[in-house]
């Protein structure tokens, strides 16, 4: 074994790292977020210049990376910005293309910085199912015509295509029958309704009706789409968690730094065991979630995929949101202030919780991924 | 022992809930039901209604006009307000500065003060938390300094809450710097209006302007707005701290917020189920129900034995520890009742105008922001930290 990274993949963390640093200080961040865009194109350009979004994707489809390390040291980095340029939705969908093998051009292009995409999946009463599909996609003609409703579409509102999710076949749960399809985000028929989340970002609603698709739309098999849903859903997963990671990191500092200089009955508050013993809890859970990260980033391409992808994001789940909620505490009535940045990091970090399944979910996919081995083991 | 209202507690039971149903505007109830911002105008409303019913100074001594409410009587009205939706009753004239001026008060301050408290004449904001005095409040800094039959006062408070709506504060001044810090507090009241008092919002993390920073330059305030004596304010201090935690353990609300859960977990679905179906939820729930059933007689207890003479004493340390703890609990399990539908947030649909269709189900908007606003609640009013201390302190000697 060995815990460091290759030589390449730190001098991406490095890179990314240094922006942050030199060019993305809180202010910048939130003055992108309260721009129209939700985000600068600026900035976006030049971190695709910087090769950043190549990197989350492998050689076979001209990227230069793509593997679980390369994801998680590039979104590590990003939430120690809070950046909110649309990483996220261009690793969903750009996933979903690279792991089809369709649509090398649209994959180029986004690579390039030129083309934005985001990710339709989810629906109103999907919740954290993969698939629960309502959306469905007719024969029309020779190609497809699309009916449905798409739920917190993440950068949905900016995005020139879209992946999004839809039933050739099967009842609303079953999981054979779901296709993918690449959609012009302008396609006539297609509503978006564009909000803020609470943490400074944007999503969508998505609505469509009667959106017609010419047949070679299609992303992969037709009705075999669960696959690559699972596949974007771990990458996915991996990613905000690794966000989440950056975000407390920033955040543990932050509160280190203010038990060291905030006095309060004449000595620094750190001088206080009762929060010296927390504080030591939270590092400590904080190389949990390291520790975790570092496990489902190895297997992203293995079979152990799903149970290590649950026990990171139940853990950024349960360990990450107290840690965000004790960076609030233990800091008192300033961390309360939007003007502070730690609340930023917190608010971050607590709603990755809901994204890609929360702690509970997580949970009770471990044990059911255990009644499976269980059983398996038992016939064999 | 008997856990059964009295004949007399029934009754009273069913007058409150009379009341709440003939005078209680539906349209703030609506708004508090649905999480919607409230304004100053709907407190000024609410507050006028219960003065009108002799409801809003219930609590106080019969001697200043109040019906002398024992903890029973509380708790009954504090669940059926919450309830029916009936918003939190400003405290800072009511349940802090009140029961100051009736124990250490002047004849005149509670001849002036407390019927304008009651007409929602003023509207009281508590001037305590400075920049560097928050949990070492004895080291607060602001001066006020004797000049003939006034003082001047200079120095700046921060934290002040609902400051914007209000039109008087009271303050914690330096006095004097001999002694220790405690030594050489006063208690003063201070008309916002008076020259030199300027109000500079802080907004809070979620968006919301409830806070404020409240500047002090050479404010002239008379002699006679001086609470008891010079020097001694800390001891008033402390005995509003104590009212200020009594109410803090908030079983209406809770109970009231666990009812609102309850409803989003019969309608939110988790694989095609009620999410109230989930194992998980069911037992993160069914804790969170334990807790409060014993908080409630907690709560009951402490404040009894308050009630039949002797002061709340250290014990408001717990109710303030778990009634915080256990709302942040809800506040928790309600962001994760909605799954990805917490993430929306659109500040304006707070607001009563606003016509748009909600993002997802129509209860989802404020419960993010809700869970993010009331991790104030285990920071302020003396942080959980400090009422552990407290605790460790007066109970346990050591
Ligand atoms: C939303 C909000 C509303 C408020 N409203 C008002 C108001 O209307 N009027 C008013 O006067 N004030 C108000 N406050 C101020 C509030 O009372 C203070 O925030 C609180 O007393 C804590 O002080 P601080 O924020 O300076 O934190 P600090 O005192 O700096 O504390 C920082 C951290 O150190 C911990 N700590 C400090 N001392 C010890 C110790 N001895 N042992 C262990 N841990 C310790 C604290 O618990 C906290 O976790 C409000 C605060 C908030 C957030």
């Amino acid at each position: 074994m060995d815990f460091s990274h290759t030589e390449e993949r730190q001098m991406l963390a490095d890179m990314v790292g240094r922006f942050v640093r030199d060019e993305y200080d809180i202010e910048t961040r939130h003055a992108n977020a309260r721009s129209d865009d939700g985000f600068s194109r600026a900035h976006w350009s030049q971190l695709a210049e910087l090769g950043l979004i190549g990197a989350l994707f492998p050689e076979s489809c001209g990227g230069f990376g793509g593997t679980g390390f390369d994801i998680s040291v590039v979104f590590e980095q990003l939430g120690g910005g809070l950046v909110v340029e649309p990483f996220l939705a261009n690793l969903l969908a750009g996933t979903a293309l690279a792991a089809s093998g369709t649509h090398s051009d649209v994959l180029d292009e986004v690579m390039a910085g030129n083309c934005l995409l985001a990710y339709a999946h989810g629906e109103p009463a999907s919740r954290y199912s993969l698939s629960q599909v309502e959306t469905v996609a007719q024969k029309s003609g020779s190609g497809y015509r699309l009916n449905g409703n798409k739920a917190v579409v993440i950068s949905g509102d900016t995005a020139n295509k879209l992946v999004v999710s839809a039933r050739t076949a099967g009842g609303n749960d079953a999981t054979d029958g779901i296709s993918l399809f690449l959609v012009p985000a302008d396609a006539d028929g297609i509503h978006i309704r564009s909000y803020p989340t609470i943490d400074g970002y944007r999503a969508a609603e998505i609505a469509l009706k009667d959106v017609e698709v010419p047949a070679d739309s299609l992303i992969g098999v037709e009705g075999q789409a669960i696959a690559l849903i699972e596949q974007v859903n771990a990458a996915g997963t991996l990613a905000v968690s690794a966000e989440a990671l950056g975000a407390i990191d920033v955040g543990i500092e932050m509160t280190l730094d203010y038990l060291k200089t905030r006095k309060q009955f004449g000595v620094p508050i750190g001088k206080f065991q009762a929060l010296q013993h927390r504080m030591a809890d939270m590092m400590t859970e904080r190389e949990q979630i390291r520790s975790a990260l570092i496990n489902a980033a190895g297997n992203l391409q293995s079979d152990q995929r799903d149970w290590h992808m649950s026990a990171l994001k139940n853990l950024i789940g349960r360990a990450g949101r107290s840690i965000a909620e004790e960076c609030i505490q233990m800091h008192g009535g300033i961390a309360m202030t939007f003007e502070y940045a730690v609340g930023h990091y917190a608010k971050r970090v607590v709603m990755i919780d809901h994204m890609f399944g929360d702690e509970d979910h997580h949970l009770q996919r471990i044990i059911k991924l255990g009644a499976i081995a269980a059983t398996a083991a038992a016939t064999a | 022992m008997d856990l059964n209202y009295t004949h007399e507690e029934q009754a009273f039971q069913l007058e409150v809930r009379q009341f709440l149903a003939e005078k209680l505007p539906p349209e703030i109830s609506g708004k508090v039901k649905s999480k919607k911002r409230l304004t100053k105008q709907d407190s000024e409303t609410w507050h006028a209604i219960l003065n009108a019913a002799g409801y809003l100074n219930a609590h106080w001594l019969v001697e200043f006009g109040g019906r002398g409410w024992n903890a029973i009587q509380r708790d009954i009205f504090d669940v059926e307000a919450n309830a029916a939706g009936a918003p939190r009753v400003v405290p800072f004239g009511l349940n802090m500065l009140a029961p100051v001026l009736m124990a250490f008060g002047s004849q005149e301050q509670q001849s002036y003060h407390l019927p304008r408290i009651l007409d929602g004449t003023n509207w009281w904001c508590q001037g305590y938390s400075e920049p560097g005095a928050g949990s070492d409040l004895a080291s607060l800094k602001m001066s006020a300094v004797r000049d003939g039959d006034e003082y001047v006062l200079n120095g700046q408070k921060t934290w002040t809450t609902l400051g914007q709506h209000a039109n008087w504060i009271f303050c914690l001044v330096r006095t004097s710097r001999e002694g220790k810090p405690q030594q050489g507090i006063s208690f003063m009241l201070v008309d916002m209006d008076t020259p030199g008092v300027e109000v500079r919002p802080i907004i809070l993390l979620e968006g919301t302007h409830e806070v404020n920073e409240v500047w002090f330059t050479d404010v002239r305030v008379p002699a006679e707005n001086l609470v008891g004596e010079e020097n001694k304010g800390w001891t008033y201090a402390k005995y509003l701290l104590v009212h200020e935690r009594s109410g803090i353990a908030g079983v209406g609300d809770a109970l009231a917020s666990i009812e609102h859960l309850k409803q989003i977990a019969r309608e939110q679905k988790k694989d095609g189920k009620p999410l109230a179906e989930d194992a998980l939820f069911a037992a993160r729930l069914a804790e969170i129900e334990i807790d409060l059933a014993a908080m409630r007689t907690t709560n009951m207890r402490i404040m009894q034995a308050a009630s039949d003479g002797a002061p709340p004493g250290p014990e408001v340390s717990m109710l303030k520890i778990k009634g915080t703890v256990l709302r942040q609990s809800i506040n928790d399990l309600t962001r994760r009742a909605l799954g990805p539908y917490a993430m929306p947030f659109v500040s304006e649909a707070l607001d009563i105008g606003y016509n748009e269709e909600p993002i997802g189900p129509d209860y989802a908007n404020p419960v993010a922001a809700d869970y993010f606003n009331h991790r104030k609640t285990s920071i302020y009013g003396g942080s959980n930290e400090i009422q552990r201390n407290i605790i460790s302190k007066l109970m346990m000697g050591l």
